[in-house]
């Protein structure tokens, strides 16, 4: 962002006052520093709270008035969440992770294909079929939830991870985000001395176009993962037998069994969302590039 | 990516075989340029049309019937399931009113708080980086994690908000039992998740408003606020409808923090009374603890009606708003 100094030469009226107005313009306010403030600590506090409940025993975290102060049981939680034979979260985990990571790479992959194609290749019907993928993005999947439901029973899937994978390892966001950054990404002229050289257009993909859409793929793979690892609603469905849970569907199993339990649930939560922090941390600003972005282009 | 395609592409001189290897190549590269457009979309097409399409078709079937897995035979009842969901089931109602109340309930408040955060974070500040990373690390959090958190902080005993409450003097509130506090305490898990997406989705509109019309607006005399209303609102009138449309899509999708506020099983029930089942909710009730499929199928297909309804609503509304400036 650069400030604003150049003026428009119809109004050449007291120079200096408008800039030292624009500057004004744009300094926090004392109330504005003390929403922000207020709004970090609103943000925040959850997750330590998370930590307070989770390094304490189940009565220190139900007693009165309630802790605010991280205890020392951290350890031991997290060893008697991970034993808990009932929610399976070692299992959880390695479950999402393997889902994640599977719809992640295949959303990245078939995104940058499908993408490049709608940017770059001429074919019939290239509208008509963007126009499906759009509409497909509205559509909430409660609304075929059942016949999918009855579908996984049929393919003997229940309870098993290619039901919470294989519907999702390609949607209709992931090849827009794709085809918009293709577009500007990608010169055609380069395109074009790829073709002349004798590429042919898998060549042109892989060796020109996915190059160029590197970033783009980074923030599409960081956003595919964090919503996969969070899914519930479907994974609830058809995940029903604890045995074989995703991390989020051991959190339930732990808030079922054990109600009362709340340094448990608060170690699991912690758990769960341990990894989703560490890409945050690593991550975060191209996290907050590619949201910020996707939002100005739609 | 120069050097790629110098590896990919020598261009070797070799006059006979040259010629034939390249009439071959170019009919070759015909067939390529026609068809394989078609192979680099069809994985998603697949999909869509066994995941997606073939079952909202065969919902809007078995809405017609009266599908069980208790059903020996199956038979077609026309569109019994939509009569009777419409006119004589108060529990449907129960829960499209407890929807559509939470959906308020959070949605105003989060777009209009998102707002006033984005156009804090538009100002010139210090660690600008950290207000935004904090402002947005709710949204790594999973539903199930908000809820679970959340279901403490407004549990009736020991609750982080009762104790509040009680240190100001006022009563503790059993926010499960009651209606309005339990749609409350729900919406503020909605609010805490997404707050600072949408803001950051306004800031980065906020950022793409020309900064003259506000240097011409304060000369002009024209105060902080009322900038506010009268330029950065209407010109982000779309992007406003934008996360309007997100969240009324969400919204009305409302499922798992409901769910996970009840402990113990039998969630989906929403309270002891159903005071905060939704929509959702009430369909999987009717899936797979009632075993009646064909009005599962009807149930699934008024929320979607109601989705689309809601959403071409908001769509108007937004439009007649912002149009008046």
């Amino acid at each position: 962002m650069t400030t604003t100094t150049l003026r428009p030469p119809t109004r050449p009226t007291a120079p200096a006052r408008a800039t030292h107005q624009a500057e004004r313009l744009w300094k926090a306010s004392p109330l504005t520093w003390f929403g922000l403030v207020l709004g970090v600590i609103l943000s925040l506090f959850p997750f330590y709270w998370m930590i307070v409940i989770a390094s304490r025993t189940n009565d220190a975290a139900n007693s009165w008035p309630p802790p605010f102060l991280p205890g020392g049981k951290l350890g031991e939680n997290i060893e008697r969440v991970l034993a808990n034979g009932d929610a399976n979260v070692v299992k959880g985990l390695m479950n999402s992770f393997l889902v994640s990571g599977t719809i992640t790479v295949a959303t990245v992959f078939f995104g940058s294909l499908a993408g490049f194609a709608f940017a770059k290749l001429r074919f019939r019907g290239k509208n008509a079929l963007l126009l499906i993928i759009l509409a497909s993005m509205m559509v909430p999947i409660q609304l075929g939830v059942l016949p999918l439901y009855i579908l996984m029973a049929k393919l003997d899937w229940l309870n098993t991870m290619p039901s919470v994978t294989v519907p999702f390892l390609i949607g209709g966001f992931g090849i827009f985000m794709m085809r918009q950054y293709a577009e500007q990404a990608v010169p055609n002229e380069l395109i074009e001395a790829a073709r002349v050289d004798g590429c042919s257009t898998w060549k042109v993909y892989w060796h020109v176009v996915m190059p160029a859409l590197r970033p783009a793929a980074a923030v599409l793979g960081l956003l595919t993962f964090m919503e996969q690892w969070n899914q519930f609603f479907w994974p609830f469905v058809v995940l029903a037998d604890p045995s074989n849970p995703t991390v989020q569907i051991s959190l339930r199993s732990l808030n079922t069994a054990y109600f009362a339990d709340n340094s448990q649930i608060f170690a699991g939560t912690l758990i769960a969302t341990l990894p989703l922090f560490i890409v945050f941390v690593l991550f975060g600003r191209q996290i907050i590039g590619g949201i910020m972005e996707g939002a100005v282009k739609s | 990516m120069s050097l790629d395609l110098h590896a990919t592409a020598p261009p070797e001189p070799r006059p006979p075989r040259a010629r034939t290897s390249h009439r071959r190549a170019s009919s070759a590269t015909k067939l390529d340029l026609k068809y394989s457009p078609y192979l680099y979309v069809l994985p998603f097409f697949l999909i869509f049309a066994v995941f997606s399409a073939y079952p909202i078709a065969y919902t809007v079937w078995i809405a017609l019937t009266d599908r069980s897995p208790l059903n020996a035979t199956i038979s077609f009842v026309g569109l019994d399931n939509f009569v009777e969901l419409i006119t004589e089931d108060p529990q449907f109602w129960n829960a499209v009113v407890n929807t559509f109340g939470m959906f308020v309930l959070s949605t105003v408040p989060q777009l209009m708080l998102a707002l006033m955060l984005a156009n804090a974070l538009n100002r010139k500040l210090r660690a600008q980086t950290f207000f935004r990373m904090a402002i947005a690390m709710p949204i790594i959090t999973s539903t199930a994690v908000v809820a679970l958190i959340f279901s403490m902080i407004y549990a009736k005993d020991f609750g982080l908000v009762n104790w509040l409450l009680d240190s100001v003097g006022l009563d503790p509130i059993d926010w499960r039992a009651n209606r309005f506090a339990s749609w409350f305490a729900i919406s503020t898990m909605v609010d805490w998740r997404w707050v600072g997406y949408n803001a950051l989705i306004y800031l980065a509109a906020m950022q793409s408003i020309s900064k003259d019309m506000y240097e011409a607006a304060a000369l002009d005399g024209a105060s902080r606020r009322r900038q506010f209303w009268s330029i950065t609102v209407p010109q982000l009138r779309p992007t406003i409808i934008f996360t309007l449309i997100i969240s009324t899509i969400g919204g009305l999708q409302l499922f798992t923090e409901p769910l996970l506020f009840t402990s113990g099983s039998g969630g989906l029930s929403g309270g002891s009374e159903g005071q905060f089942q939704t929509i959702t909710m009430y369909l999987l009730d009717v899936m797979n603890q009632r075993f009646r499929w064909g009005y599962a199928g009807a149930v699934a297909l008024v929320l979607f009606v109601l989705i689309a309804l809601m959403s071409t609503v908001n769509y108007l509304l937004a439009r007649r708003i912002s149009s008046d400036k």
